[in-house]
């Protein structure tokens, strides 16, 4: 499939917290350009595979391996774009202060190279965020801070971008200029996302994980509503974007 | 007002000066690690922190007074209990942060106890209220030294660290991706804290400390555009409290401590309607 290493290569992987199993048995590879869109409910484990894979937890049982390294030794080429939601909207802080924070990490002071200020200033023009550059970052739109919290992660270099709910709460609009952004990215990146909405999944990813305990890789095109019920365990209402429901279901192979 | 500027220039009262002068460069301090307690959300790890200093200052009173420790005193009591609360705070953040509040409510409860016990057990007079609200006008000249080298110490480090120490109150998980130790950081950040609070105690007392660690850049916070400018609006501002609380308190012949954080208090909500009223937040 791959003459090189995977991206990342997850073997045998178990985790959970206290008595809780989270995730079990999971096995799954993501290969160089690979764009994959991990959907499950909510406590299925998307958030706790993602922080497995950035090295954040460290699994009970298996083995993660991005580009072949561990997960802590490899972080420096991950762009990681966590939820923006989670920010204290009142911090006082401008929008290439929040980008330049991608650039952290390289001395022992941290303090900013003109190198740095390029790099950054080069992410906020790859976002379209070159005019807010010295806005305070709690006074532009929910979807500019997401573009905002992208442009941090490209401006951290590295090959895989890893984004947690990115379209949570920002509007149609917004999420249109995020796929197409996405779109560009992809040509040079490996995407993972985390998203509950399934619909909007299957219009830009070329695969769709389903994290439930378990986790299952099918290809967009066999999404389907049997499917999503199965992943969500069937009492779900659906919104019916540009896919069909067929009755054929699905294999997990 | 006059009475105030003649108390600054006359010169049998010494003590006035100092603590006008220490007033005003304990501000540093307070405005600089103040922004972070306030954007970091600490201010009740900075209020254990403070309160559990009493066990220091009772066991080192003890050790002095009662079993003859020369060398051992309240500040030294103080700074120790104040590191450990420090290190226990940061340990339980890495590894029990969801049993962080109960963590800061014993130790607040039961630093304040076992110095209560301690200065009970302890011969001769000295009274708990002297540390809880403390008496600016009781300021020394050492103390006024020790202000000044807090500054140093504060201006230094934060110098050094900004954006670093930014970083880990922005997103401290960010910041453990790209490769920065967050735990040891967030460990010198509260030793900071610490270390502002017992040098600030001696000033302004266990229960003003946290006033003015809060109040001043909770306000500047609501107008600044960056940390630089929240910590330097904090600092003018704490100043500003301090010696017009002075003046006040020396003019109207109340108790400096409470006027002062009643002022912060005051600019605080007058801040907040401010904002209100003219739809700015």
């Amino acid at each position: 499939m791959n003459d090189e290493t995977a991206a990342i290569e997850i073997r045998d992987l178990s985790f959970g917290y206290d008595d809780i199993q989270i995730l079990c048995n999971v096995r799954l590879d993501i290969w160089r350009g690979d764009s994959i869109c991990i959907v499950g409910p909510n406590g299925g484990g998307k958030t706790t595979l993602i922080k497995l894979i950035l090295g954040l937890l460290s699994p009970d049982r298996g083995t993660i391996r991005v580009f072949g390294q561990r997960p802590e030794a490899a972080r420096q080429r991950i762009g990681y774009v966590p939820q923006y939601a989670k920010y204290d909207p009142q911090f006082p802080i401008s929008v290439l202060d929040v980008v330049l924070m991608g650039r952290l990490g390289g001395t022992l002071r941290n303090s900013y190279s003109p190198q740095d200020r390029d790099r950054a200033m080069a992410a906020l023009g790859q976002t379209g965020l070159t005019d807010l550059a010295v806005r305070p970052f709690a006074s532009i739109s929910g979807g500019q801070r997401q573009r905002t919290l992208i442009a941090r992660a490209l401006a951290s270099g590295g090959d895989i971008l890893i984004l947690d709910e990115p379209t949570a709460n920002i509007d149609h609009e917004s999420e249109l200029q995020f796929l197409d952004l996405l779109r560009g990215l992809n040509e040079r990146m490996t995407i993972l996302m985390v998203t509950h909405e399934v619909g909007f999944a299957s219009s830009f990813f070329k695969r769709i994980a389903c994290v439930n305990r378990q986790v299952v890789v099918h290809p967009t095109s066999q999404l389907t509503g049997k499917l999503i019920q199965e992943m969500y365990g069937g009492d779900l209402q659906m919104i019916r974007h540009d896919h069909r429901c067929s009755e054929e279901g699905h294999r997990h192979d | 007002m006059t009475e105030f500027l003649a108390a600054l220039a006359d010169p049998s009262l010494p003590f006035f000066r100092y603590a006008v002068l220490t007033g005003i460069f304990a501000s540093i301090p307070f405005g600089v690690i103040g922004t972070y307690v306030v954007v970091r959300r600490i201010s009740y790890i900075a209020g254990a922190i403070s309160h559990c200093i009493l066990g220091g200052v009772g066991a080192g009173l003890y050790l002095q007074n009662a079993l003859g420790v020369s060398w051992f005193g309240p500040l030294h009591g103080a700074v120790v209990v104040a590191l450990m609360a420090s290190l226990i705070l940061a340990m339980v953040s890495m590894h029990a942060k969801q049993r962080e509040d109960s963590v800061i409510g014993a130790l607040w409860s039961v630093g304040m106890a076992a110095g209560l016990l301690f200065i009970a057990k302890t011969p001769g007079y000295s009274d708990p209220m002297s540390y809880l609200f403390g008496n600016i006008l009781l300021i020394t000249r050492t103390d006024f030294f020790f202000v000044l080298a807090l500054d140093v110490l504060v201006l230094g480090i934060i110098g050094f660290f900004y954006n670093t120490f930014l970083a880990i109150c922005f997103d401290e998980e960010y910041a453990q991706l790209r490769g920065i130790r967050t735990h040891w950081l967030y460990l010198l950040l509260l030793c900071l804290v610490a270390m502002t609070i017992v040098l600030l105690v001696r000033v302004v007392g266990i229960v003003m400390v946290i006033a003015l660690l809060t109040l001043p850049a909770a306000i500047a916070g609501n107008f600044a555009r960056n940390i630089l400018q929240m910590m330097v609006l904090a600092t003018l501002l704490c100043s500003i409290f301090i010696v017009v609380g002075l003046g006040a308190s020396y003019s109207l012949d109340l108790p400096s401590g409470p006027v002062i954080i009643l002022l912060a208090a005051a600019a605080y909500l007058l801040a907040l309607l401010g904002l209100k009223v003219t739809g700015k937040k």
